[in-house]
């Protein structure tokens, strides 16, 4: 038997169906993979065999009397941020020690729903604060590619990096991931994984730990486009729990994967060109604007002027949502409890010991963008152009503009213990330079591999639609993932 | 907030200080919990008395992921009272973060509305007495505001020597918070205003006012200044539970700030508490103290928005209100404005007397109630729903009287024995051989029995008419109440030939 975390999901659904192996035999070969690989990349803080060994059997049964949902027996890893019932649930932060939820995330419950299986919970940033996974309280997470030539250590990215690397090293056949302002996009591009963070909205946040709930939006990281389709279709849902979930009908978003582009209008944002971007970007995104002019669409140079105030934009509103967000985290009823002579005493020491350097730095920047006499100049200013950068791709939109192509990110992945980043938190900031705008308007943006630079690292294309028009990007996505084809790390672990 | 003083100062209403006179200036932000059988973003219950922690979700905890869905039954709540407010009902609406840290506030915010609250301004007539003329004033009383908010849950400190204990049980409960604005001028207008803004949410169903269990409580803001001078630097007490708490308060309050300031002392912006056993406010917090609250709208919320139609129909259901029953009381049943002011007064008094009134001679039903029964309640300390006689009983009464059956003074005994023993008022009458004699022969006999035991009795009253009643007096000593009085006057008159 050729090894069955080769296989994609798309693949493994149908060999499941046609009873080529078992879900059984397919989860066990992750789980050993996972054993084997997992100390390398620390991409897993919690493996949870016995359920995903039950898990698998049960979706055997049900294969067995040909039943079975749309990821029967698919194993999938977890991003720590969902709650799973009784499952380590700590947004990989140590003031949630010892957390298992009593509840099940909208999300990985409609995951189970359609018959996928949970092979356990994947590093991150710390509650989502990051963009490499070095802010996690379980340390950084190893990304599979390296350097040609070269043993030095890359970050997969964050805050998603652990779902990046699992996949990207064949650790599940694909995962949960969730994006704040670049969060699955951005790990995506620098572990050559496709992932898609949907319009807000059409994933339920109900059960996933909040970060900033207004930006906050969980997709998938997937081996390849049609993955990402497939597990979005199950994780999207209207969510009564939810009041800021949608109510639209979920497409099948893989039905719309080698439809042709042509006569379709692609917009390229003359803002996107930053200074100090490296030639090779540039030079990637001129291939995936020929990959698409030779597919038959129309290229579109377009401005978005409001593009340069995003990125300061966001560092407002997100950290003041978080400051908030984060405020139920006290010591008082779960988690970490820190003693102290009385109850203010309390609060200082737990959340002093609980949180970490990069969660405290927006507590206290959030704190102080919402404080009296300050509330107008930041917060107030940021919403501002909060519209104003909506407003801009909406105009694009209404000038017929059908997608968005951008780089993902101004780099591949840089080394852990990056000395520069470490000195200057705004320099790790600027890695979401080309994803928080999509965020901030709220739209669907996905990111496909689409080459390796110079020394190897693959890079990533970003493509940006209109609200709840995922399936054409699933379907320009499929464009280019067919011209650029796709990109596994040579293994050394 | 632009503070615009409606009120004309009235020396009546001032108090005496060394160095003149002071009006004080008072409004209050009343903290009305919504009759609602779920709490304002969540499905547990509200229910009063549960054991500690018992009525408590996951999103009141603020478990992690977590997220508030509104429940709209306390969104038409808040919309009923504000119409029963005569309020500005706003179609669109926002809840906001207000973010501190105490143990009972599981999310370390409570979502209130700060900027755009789901009801603007409107009007409450408050009457205001009776004087010792028995006359009520109308005064009216503006409403800047009424939100929505999530109450905290409890702190428990006196359990245990080192620990705190935390009840959720009220964690996330609905709360209007309705705020006045600062129109009134005497402990006696504030304690009134509170009262009447219970019977309005009684009336209209949307809190119970029960603030011995905490269903109302009230902020009260008091300043003191020179009649028609500059508003004063205001002080608030927090959370004053009673309305008899509210008057005290602002007594004590408004003496202690006049005090302050004859002994040439400024007075200092403040949080106070209200100390009910000693009687006196004592302060909590000063303004640099006060939270920075870091208020936000809630990302997780949506903008609250309904259209006028939607307003419209919750208009259409209202009940009656108290003011619009006063007036019909007087118009229609003729009763005096005194008599149907205690009557509206508590909606349970108007439901009683209604039901009394219902076919029968109004004013007589409202003497009853409001001379008989409310006199016995008040004397035996008791509330109305706990009153010993029904209104069917009492309706009972006034039928034997308006139909001769019993007159008054029997009546007056027949109350009393249905006060203390109960029983259907007719058989009562029957059985205790307490009817009226119309019976001229008995009445003949009995008036004849007494002419003859007192021949220098007659010959004084047919020398002096008024003697007359003497004699009928002792007729119905004799008959034992029961005769017609009327029946016994003619008769002895006719009797002794006098005219």
């Amino acid at each position: 038997m050729t090894d069955l975390t080769a296989l994609t999901i798309a693949e493994a659904r149908d060999q499941l169906k046609s009873k080529a192996f078992s879900a059984s035999e397919l989860t066990d070969a992750y789980l050993t993979a996972i054993d084997a690989a997992n100390p390398a990349f620390n991409a897993y803080i919690a493996v949870t065999h016995d359920k995903a060994r039950a898990m698998a059997a049960a979706s055997d049964e049900k294969l067995a009397r040909g039943e079975g949902g749309a990821l029967e027996g698919i194993p999938l890893g977890v991003k720590d941020l969902f709650a799973t019932e009784g499952v380590h649930t700590q947004a990989c932060s140590h003031i949630l020690d010892g957390f298992k939820p009593r509840y099940e995330s909208t999300v990985t419950a409609n995951l189970w729903a359609d018959g996928a299986v949970m092979l356990g919970k994947l590093n991150m940033d710390e509650f989502a604060m990051g963009s490499s996974n070095e802010t996690s309280y379980y340390g950084p997470v190893i990304n599979p590619w390296r350097a040609k030539g070269s043993n030095a250590d890359l970050v997969p990215g964050g805050s998603s990096g652990g779902s990046a690397a699992a996949v990207s090293a064949r650790l599940c056949a694909g995962a949960t991931a969730t994006d704040t302002g670049g969060s699955i996009r951005q790990p995506a591009a620098f572990t050559g994984t496709v992932g898609i963070k949907p319009t807000y909205g059409r994933v339920s946040r109900w059960g996933t730990v909040a970060f900033a709930s207004s930006l906050d939006q969980a997709g998938p990281i997937a081996r390849d486009v049609r993955d990402a389709a497939i597990m979005l279709k199950s994780m999207a849902s209207v969510d009564a729990k939810d009041t800021t979930s949608v109510d639209m009908a979920v497409p099948d978003y893989e039905a719309a994967i080698g439809r042709s582009v042509k006569g379709m209008k692609i917009g390229i944002p003359k803002e996107y060109r930053v200074e100090g971007m490296p030639e090779e970007i540039e030079a990637l995104w001129q291939k995936g604007i020929a990959w698409l002019r030779d597919a038959g669409a129309e290229i579109v140079d377009i401005s978005l002027p409001h593009t340069k105030y995003a990125l300061p934009a966001y560092y407002i509103v997100a950290p003041a949502e978080a400051s908030s967000n984060l405020a139920r985290y006290d010591g008082v009823r779960y988690g970490l409890r820190v003693p102290g002579k009385d109850i203010a005493d309390m609060y200082e020491n737990t959340r002093a010991a609980g949180f970490g350097r990069e969660v405290k730095r927006r507590i206290m920047i959030g704190t102080y963008v919402l404080s009296a006499g300050y509330y107008d100049a930041y917060y107030l200013q940021a919403q501002k152009v909060r519209t104003l950068i909506k407003r801009d791709f909406e105009q694009a939109f209404a000038n017929g503009i059908d997608v968005i192509l951008t780089p993902a990110t101004p780099s591949a992945a840089f080394g852990v213990a990056d000395q520069d980043m470490a000195a200057d938190p705004v320099k790790m900031y600027l890695n979401d330079i080309f994803t928080v705008t999509v965020n901030m308007a709220g739209l669907p943006g996905i990111a496909v591999p689409a080459g390796l630079d110079a020394r190897g690292l693959p890079l990533g294309l970003q493509l940006i639609g209109r609200p709840f028009d995922e399936e054409t990007l699933f379907q320009t996505a499929g464009v280019i993932e067919q011209a650029a084809g796709r990109f596994t790390p040579e293994k050394w672990w | 907030m632009t503070l615009i003083d409606t009120r004309t100062p009235d020396p009546k209403r001032l108090i005496p200080g060394a160095t003149g006179d002071w009006e004080v200036i008072i409004g209050l932000e009343v903290h009305a919990q919504v009759t609602s059988n779920a709490k304002l973003f969540s499905g547990a219950s509200t229910a009063f008395g549960a054991e500690p922690n018992a009525n408590v979700s996951l999103v009141d905890a603020a478990m992690p992921g977590m997220l508030p869905v509104i429940n709209e039954e306390c969104v038409k709540q808040a919309i009923r009272t504000g119409l029963g407010l005569k309020a500005q009902i706003n179609l669109k609406s926002v809840f906001d973060r207000k973010n501190y840290f105490y143990p009972d506030l599981p999310q370390g915010y409570q979502i209130s509305q700060f900027k755009q609250p789901i009801v603007g301004e409107g009007i409450v007539t408050v009457s205001v007495g009776p004087d010792r003329k028995g006359e009520f004033e109308d005064i009216e009383v503006g409403v800047e505001r009424l939100h929505l908010e999530q109450d905290a849950g409890k702190s428990i400190h006196d359990q245990n020597p080192t620990m705190s204990y935390v009840d959720l049980n009220r964690s996330g409960v609905a709360l209007m918070e309705i705020v006045s604005k600062p129109d009134m001028r005497s402990s006696d207008e504030a304690k009134a205003y509170l009262t009447k803004l219970r019977t309005i949410v009684r009336y209209l169903g949307t809190c119970d006012g029960n603030m011995d269990e905490g269903s109302m409580r009230a902020d009260v803001n008091v300043s003191v200044r020179k009649p028609g001078g500059e508003f004063g630097t205001r002080c608030e007490i927090k959370n004053v539970n009673s309305i008899r708490f509210v008057g005290q308060a602002i007594e004590y309050e408004a003496r202690r700030q006049i005090g302050i300031i004859e002994d040439g002392g400024t007075i200092d912006q403040e949080t106070r508490l209200f100390d009910p056993v000693k009687g006196e406010t004592r302060s909590m917090r000063s303004k640099e103290e006060a939270h920075d609250y870091r208020y936000f709208p809630d990302p997780d919320l949506l903008p609250l928005e309904f259209d006028q139609a939607y307003v419209d129909d919750l208009a259409k259901d209202l009940p009656e209100l108290p003011d619009d029953k006063k007036a019909r009381l007087v118009e229609s049943l003729g009763l005096s404005v005194y008599d149907a002011s205690i009557l509206v007064s508590e909606k349970a008094i108007a439901d009683y007397f209604e039901k009394v009134a219902a076919g029968r001679d109004g004013k007589l039903a409202a003497n009853w109630v409001i001379n008989d029964l409310l006199g016995a309640l008040n004397k035996a300390g008791k509330d109305i729903e706990n009153a010993p006689l029904s209104p069917d009983q009492l309706g009972g009464v006034i039928d034997l009287i308006k139909e001769g059956t019993i007159s008054g003074k029997i009546a007056k005994d027949l109350f009393e024995i249905l006060w203390n023993e109960g029983g259907e008022p007719r058989q009562l009458v029957e059985s205790r051989g307490m009817k009226q004699v119309t019976d001229t022969g008995a009445i003949e006999k009995a008036v004849d029995d007494v002419i003859a035991a007192n021949p220098d009795k007659v010959a004084q009253a047919q020398a002096k008419p008024s003697m007359a009643g003497w004699f009928v007096g002792q007729v119905m000593k004799a008959t034992g109440g029961k005769a017609n009085p009327q029946a016994v006057n003619d008769l002895v008159k006719a009797k002794l030939g006098i005219e």
